[in-house]
């Protein structure tokens, strides 16, 4: 009995290996192959835009030969698939080549512009998780009434007005009409000489090196762009969770809690919320993902110097080592954040636990 | 798509810049710090600080302000060259060599003296390095073979250069003031530099710096470069080695903004000390707006549009005739370019040795479709116009596309990027292109040189000037350029490229439309703020702040 017993846990226990192993098999070839149709697409599209990428280096001046030499020294001679076959060699072993805008190396640049757009994604998602999940909840408790009308006009007006729009006019009123926020940019040029940041996140490196002044600039510049990510994303969450929990709402085990006599803030915040928030975690997960992509925008009107900034500006230079590399880093904050989500999905869920 | 929404933000932008214009409030103003210029501009042309190797507009200023020369322009009378480096120079009686005596004890921005060795590797490296300016000095017959000995000290204070023909000594001086021939700092630059493995298409085991160089310094102007970040922000500090007199600012701060009315709003709350690159609208308002003040000067850029002569119906004499009375000159001048140019004819830009300033051209649509009957077009034809997305030739373009229609001409506009636009026009895809030139040195050699030589018109000339680009045969004009030279008397020199002017004003492809005024808006606290003749003499060392 005993033996056997052992002998069936170890079989199962056999399985589950096999299980799991085979699932992260197929999870890495799905991140495999996603990165390899990532790469070779944005490669292509780089080499049909037509622009000499030469020409983007050396300039409109420089005589033929210059012109010429570049265009070997790039490889630009060879037939795509070579180009395409010796990039590839040169990423997997880490080295993404050098941007021909900032002359530093691709990698180098973005460590240096994903921290700003982290940085500014959080402040965003926070605001829009902490604003719209209470709104979203309050919307369905108050179905149809005029707080649910008051609601979803604030998330039709955001999930419809253009950013760049919403953006100008935020600056024209807080910056430039009552000067409660900085002008556009990450921190005073006052403080970018006498602060050093050490990770890259500027507000973590002010406040660990109790530069409170610091902080307060770089307050004053992060407020209103996060602001209006947080908006936007506000929008997005707040609908979601209204629906989510009209959904709950409907459920008989809402009608059992109320039988049972419980109060409705506990039925509401405790017993609904918790299951709405399953999917929720997903919606915020993917606004944040969305966020982390770097707002081209947001973080043009508000000079903010972060990846959509950088890979717009290495774009319209036909620097297509930059925008590759700020491909993959877009792709890689998308599997991560995707497969967070999945592991977030399990603690909150057991049901989806594996047994 | 980018390109497109740029142009929606653009656009919001001025909406936005105007609705604060009728709001028209009194505001706190924030301050920039007292030791400090604080310049918004578009610097995103920057791709390398290495004075060998950078040709871009925005870099001249950087290199200007922060390297010295042997020579430099007169500021006051540009057709006359004076000494930065060099004392006093003597130009052989054969006119090939050139003798510089350097200034006694100077040094560099690190503290190494400068000496006449410390011009020779200048020279050396730009040519060997054979980056896009280096044919500047190859022109003269240097190479990467003979530099070292047409470009040597003689002794620690003089340098001499030897050139292969006998050139106007004007011509050859202009060409030095260039930011090309900019002296950096030997000992410096050699201590950084980085060993390469010669090639074939590279002799040397050296890299002479270059990769150092592309964002370090080694220079001795009156600021030095303390960082430069790409689309973000060039730090300059003052050098108290320098030479000359010290500047009064202890730090310069070029902040990267891209929209003119961004930099109007940060100049009006104080944000900036100088927005540079303003559009005519906000030019206006901040000349009408207490406590600023604008400031402008002509540079040597000229805007045209040109007729490729590969299109049958473009390359008929009359066609081209046409094209310039098809140019409503008067309304783009007063309003599309206001402030921001002149309305100007001819190729050399006013302020050059033999500069003409006719403008023969008015808008007369009669005469235009007589000539059009003649050359048997008197219905009209199709053509399309590649035009960057930028102001202001966006809005010329569209103002000629209606001129152009009144004649019976179709014209399509194809907007692009402005790589891709300039990609098209050098391989010779384009009917028509509008775009602008600016002077390579200040010399009327530089825009002759691209406006009318042309000695292989085939698809295989690698020369691609402008003349080349069009596929436009300019025959005896090629000739004349290169005699005007050669052509010691100044006078007689000035007179070659009067009538090059004229040939192309009656014959040419181009059709020259203005020369760009450069224009900045400043806060009034600044003393001294000036804006030079050229690109490389927008000088900022006698800037001064209240």
């Amino acid at each position: 009995m005993a033996i056997s017993d052992t002998n069936a846990t170890l079989r199962r226990g056999e399985s589950r290996a096999r299980r799991r192993g085979l699932a992260i098999l197929g999870f890495l070839l799905t991140v495999a192959t996603t990165f390899l149709g990532l790469l070779a697409v944005t490669f292509f599209i780089g080499r049909v835009v037509p622009i000499d990428p030469a020409l983007a280096i050396v300039g409109d001046r420089a005589p033929a030969h210059v012109v010429e030499r570049v265009r070997l020294e790039l490889g630009l001679h060879l037939p795509l698939y070579q180009q395409f076959w010796i990039y590839l060699k040169q990423a997997l072993s880490g080295d993404f080549g050098t941007s021909v805008l900032t002359t530093n190396p691709v990698l180098t640049d973005i460590k240096r512009v994903f921290p700003a757009t982290i940085e500014l994604a959080t402040v965003g998602t926070i605001i829009g998780a902490v604003l719209g999940v209470p709104l979203g909840v309050l919307a369905a408790v108050k179905r149809g009434s005029i707080i649910d009308q008051i609601v979803r006009v604030i998330g039709l007006v955001g999930y419809s007005v253009p950013i760049f729009w919403l953006g100008l006019l935020a600056l024209l009123l807080f910056y430039a009409k009552l000067n409660w926020v900085a002008y556009p940019g990450r921190v005073d040029i006052v403080y970018e000489y006498s602060f050093t940041p050490v990770t890259g996140f500027f507000i973590l490196d002010a406040a660990m090196q109790r530069q409170w002044d610091v902080l307060w600039d770089l307050f004053r510049h992060i407020i209103l762009p996060g602001s209006l990510l947080g908006y936007f994303s506000l929008a997005y969450i707040s609908r979601m969770t209204r629906s989510f929990m009209l959904n709950e709402l409907s459920q008989e085990y809402i009608v059992a809690a109320r039988a049972k006599g419980l109060s409705e803030a506990r039925i509401i915040w405790f017993h609904a919320l918790r299951n709405a928030a399953v999917p929720l975690v997903t919606v915020i997960a993917l606004s944040y993902a969305g966020l982390l992509e770097g707002s081209v925008l947001t973080e043009t009107i508000f000079a903010w110097p972060g990846l959509g900034l950088y890979i717009t500006n290495s774009l319209q230079n036909a620097d297509m080592n930059a925008v590759l590399g700020g491909t993959v880093v877009i792709g890689s904050v998308f599997v991560g954040i995707n497969l967070l989500s999945d592991l977030l999905y399990r603690t909150l869920d057991p049901r989806t636990r594996s047994r | 798509m980018i390109d497109l929404l740029n142009k929606r933000v653009r656009l919001m932008a001025t909406s936005a810049a105007m609705a604060l214009l009728l709001a028209g409030t009194p505001q706190a103003f924030a301050a920039t710090p007292a030791d400090t210029l604080v310049q918004g501009w578009a610097f995103d042309d920057i791709i390398t600080l290495d004075p060998a190797e950078a040709f871009e507009i925005s870099t001249a200023e950087v290199t200007a302000n922060t390297y010295s020369k042997l020579v430099g322009l007169d500021l006051n009378d540009t057709s006359k060259v004076v000494g930065e480096l060099a004392d006093s120079w003597t130009v052989s009686d054969d006119g090939l060599t050139y003798t510089f005596k350097l200034k006694p004890g100077l040094t560099f921005a690190s503290g190494n003296p400068i000496t006449a060795e410390d011009v020779a590797f200048s020279f050396e490296r730009a040519v060997k390095l054979d980056k896009s300016p280096a044919f500047l000095l190859t022109q003269f017959g240097l190479s990467g073979d003979n530099v070292t000995e047409k470009a040597k000290a003689a002794d620690e204070n003089t340098f001499v250069l030897t050139v292969d023909k006998p050139y106007a000594p004007s011509f050859v001086l202009n060409v030095l003031t260039s930011t090309v021939a900019s002296v950096v700092d030997k000992k410096l630059v050699m201590e950084n530099a980085q060993p390469v493995t010669p090639s074939e298409d590279y002799k040397y085991d050296s890299d002479f710096g270059n990769a150092f160089l592309k964002t370090g310094y080694a220079g001795s102007g009156p600021y030095k470069l303390r960082e430069w970040r790409a689309n973000e922000v060039v730090v300059l500090e003052r050098n108290d080695s320098y030479f000359g007199e010290k500047a009064p600012l202890a730090r310069v701060i070029y902040r990267h903004m891209k929209e003119s009315a961004g930099q109007r709003l940060a100049l009006e709350n104080g944000d900036i000390d100088v927005a540079r690159n303003l559009e005519p609208g906000d030019i206006q308002a901040i000349s009408d707006k207490e406590g600023l003040d604008t400031t402008s000067a002509p540079k040597g850029t000229i805007y045209y549009f040109s007729l490729n002569q590969k299109n049958e119906n473009l390359a008929k004499p009359e066609v081209k005739e046409a094209f310039k009375y098809l140019v409503d000159y008067d309304a783009i001048g007063e309003t599309l370019i206001k402030g921001i140019g002149t309305i100007h004819q001819t190729f050399l830009p006013a302020g050059q040795l033999g500069a003409s300033n006719d403008t023969p051209y008015s808008l007369n649509v009669e005469k235009a479709k007589e000539l059009l009957a003649k050359a048997g077009l008197a219905d009209g034809f199709s053509v399309t116009m590649d035009v960057r997305n930028t102001q202001p030739v966006t809005g010329i373009a569209e103002n000629v596309q209606q001129t152009l229609a009144q004649a019976g001409i179709k014209l399509e506009i194809i907007p692009g990027d402005g790589k891709q636009t300039l990609t098209k026009y050098r391989a010779r895809q384009h009917d028509i292109y509008i775009g602008q030139w600016g002077s390579d040195y200040f010399d009327p050699n530089s825009n002759a040189e691209t406006f009318t030589y042309n000695a292989d018109n085939s698809d295989e000339g690698t020369n691609k000037t402008l003349a080349w680009r069009n596929a436009w045969d300019p025959q005896d004009l090629t000739e004349k350029t290169q005699a005007a030279l050669l052509e010691k008397d100044s006078d007689k020199r000035a007179a070659i490229y009067e009538e090059l002017q004229k040939e192309v004003l009656e014959r040419g492809p181009f059709v020259i439309i203005f020369q760009q005024t450069e224009v900045a808006g400043y806060s009034d606290k600044l003393k001294n703020y000036k804006l030079g003749p050229s690109f490389d003499t927008n000088f900022l060392h006698s800037v001064s702040k209240e």
